[in-house]
């Protein structure tokens, strides 16, 4: 396969991890494609970007330019509009957002201005999560950077248009990064999800048009206005468009995150990059794009990593970053680490989720105690039928039914084992 | 309900001055809340009733809406907690990397279990979600600094720094 150098989103990132600041960020080009962008209407902005095929790094995948194109616009419309940096980074297993934000937050705030352009947004708000402290001042010295250079504020570099750019730093929980949960927190509600419609593209924070997007989505905006569309979507051998922020954990021989064509093989990525497993241990799966996605497996390694292929595996590209099961770990002790995690980060609104995800992780507890009978199994099996898509609130409960229904599938002998030998055969 | 006169002794001027720069960015005061226990938390290590009193008289809402808001989000703390807070990542890829090991190790060193805070009030054991940090597992943060590749020995000299 043809390796393409591009990196569009990592190149400045220093190796001393030390932020790349405004000056800097100006010498290797930045704010050009806020220049660029204000020279346009706002509508071809948001024409450029669908032609550019750019869909949502933070896990769903939604098409960003189509996303804008809800948003009521015009003389008309209502306003303040708002433009919201989903910075809530929590997925487990997820480490991309982080390493944007704390080495290039120019490029952010670069991105965030071109999409509330776009949108003609008259506010912004970058949601943070608490934990991220360093990005935390990182962002806040690169926001007073850019009101001094007149990238925020009023009169955007003689342009005529205005944006205020805040920085809301979160209080923790999962649910946060949920979009319209999001919004109730911002609003400084409990996190619960809103009923849709209303999409927050028409009634969002405190009523008013409203677009979230991913930090790594945000992130591209720059680039695909100073090179274009076209440019982006060669970036992709699989014609999806673009690089994505790869990373791996788990026992593998080099851990970290790589920024790769999206379409990259799933066996390049562990083998290359990640180095392949730790000495004595051995491949048995992995979480394509964090904890809320279908394990996949040996069959599955020659999988390009974009959108369209993994969901053809049976996954989800999701945040794109791996976690790496090896066969010194016991998969029903992870997935019950998993469903700990997704029991504990239920908002309780809706029944099938807090109710089925406690139970959910009290039997993958008793299998890992030796505790659990054969019919415990048969309840665990019941689990993500019972939390599908469409018998819950939002999309966390069927979210956190992927690696569960996958691992039974794949590793069945191994719950099986559990419930034979009562103890867990890998303590 | 407290008097405004009460407000203005729970909580500082420096406290006041933060949450009203604050509020200035949403249209409806309320909407601060959030931030408001949050900056409280980060003067005070800790949110009382007192303050949560205050904050909900300063803000126009009662006490019990503003505590439903309190307790749903993680890093409100409605307990005191110690003069270092140590908050170890319990997520997947930690999990995988040794989180066990290096649980029992901190509880044994500092002699409380998880969510406990020492009696000398040195130090309060929290866990916590993904840190983000997975590919440099086990993780840690300790009053606010990320800490990675954590093992025994690197947590003694961590331990040993505060005082």
């Amino acid at each position: 396969m043809a390796t393409i150098t591009e990196r569009p989103l990592t190149s400045r990132l220093r190796q001393d991890r030390e932020p790349v600041l405004a000056e800097e960020y100006e010498r290797a080009g930045g704010y050009q494609g806020l220049r660029a962008a204000l020279r346009m209407a706002p509508n071809e902005v948001t024409d450029l970007v669908k032609r550019s095929h750019l869909c949502g790094r933070g896990g769903a995948g939604f098409p960003t330019g189509m996303k804008w194109s809800f948003v009521p616009m015009g003389k008309d419309a209502p306003h303040p509009k708002y433009l919201v940096a989903n910075a809530d980074e929590m997925e487990p297993g997820t480490f991309k957002d982080r390493a944007l934000m704390e080495g290039d937050p120019h490029q952010l705030i670069e991105g965030m201005a071109i999409a509330a352009y776009a949108i003609e947004a008259d506010i912004a708000f970058i949601f943070l999560r608490g934990e991220y402290q360093l990005s935390a001042r990182r962002l806040t010295q690169a926001l007073a950077e850019a009101y001094e250079r007149h990238y925020l504020g009023r009169n955007i570099l003689g342009s005529g248009y205005s944006l205020e750019m805040y920085l809301h730093i979160s209080a923790g929980r999962y649910i946060c990064g949920e979009e319209t949960a999001l919004l109730n927190a911002l609003e400084g509600k409990r996190a619960h999800p809103r009923a849709k419609p209303p999409f927050p593209q028409v009634s969002g924070l405190f009523g008013k048009p409203t677009i979230v997007q991913n930090v790594e989505t945000l992130c591209n905006l720059p680039h695909i206005v100073s090179k274009g569309a076209e440019w982006f979507l060669g970036l992709s051998p699989t014609g999806e468009g673009g690089t994505k922020l790869f990373g791996v954990s788990g026992k593998v021989k080099k851990p970290g995150l790589w920024e790769l064509p999206l379409g990259a093989p799933l066996r390049e990525l562990l083998e290359e990059h990640a180095g392949g497993m730790r000495d004595g241990t051995r491949f048995r799966g992995v979480l394509p794009g964090g904890a809320s996605t279908d394990f996949l497996v040996d069959e599955h390694l020659d999988t390009p990593m974009d959108y369209a292929h993994v969901a053809k595996a049976g996954s989800r590209l999701g945040t794109g970053t791996m976690v790496v099961l090896d066969d010194q770990t016991c998969p029903v002790g992870m997935v019950w680490n998993l469903e700990h995690f997704f029991a504990q980060e239920s908002c309780g609104w809706c029944t099938p989720c807090w109710s089925g995800l406690g139970w959910t992780e009290k039997i993958l507890l008793a299998m890992e105690e030796g505790t659990a009978v054969q019919h415990d199994l048969e309840i665990l099996k019941f689990q993500p039928k019972f939390m599908a898509p469409g018998n819950t609130f939002c999309a966390f409960a069927p979210g956190a039914m992927e690696p569960l229904q996958s691992a039974l599938k794949y590793f069945g002998d191994d719950f099986q084992r559990h419930i034979k030998e009562k103890r867990c055969p890998w303590r | 309900m407290l008097s405004p006169e009460v407000v203005t002794e729970l909580l500082s001027v420096e406290e006041r001055e933060e949450i009203e720069a604050e509020a200035a960015h949403y249209p409806v005061r309320r909407a601060v809340c959030i931030d408001a226990m949050l900056i409280v938390q980060r003067h005070r290590g800790w949110v009382s009733d007192e303050s949560l009193g205050a904050i909900a008289e300063l803000l126009g809402m009662s006490t019990a809406d503003l505590d439903g808001i309190a307790t749903f989000y993680n890093l409100i703390r409605r307990r005191p907690v110690g003069r270092h807070v140590a908050m170890l990542c319990d997520s997947v890829s930690c999990w995988i990397m040794g989180y066990n090991r290096v649980r029992d190790h901190l509880c044994k060193q500092l002699g409380v279990p998880m969510g406990g805070t020492t009696a000398d009030n040195r130090f309060t054991l929290l866990p916590i979600v993904c840190l983000g940090a997975c590919d440099r597992a086990p993780a840690m943060m300790i009053d606010g600094e990320l800490y990675t590749d954590l093992d025994e020995q690197r947590i003694n000299t961590l331990l040993e720094r505060c005082e």
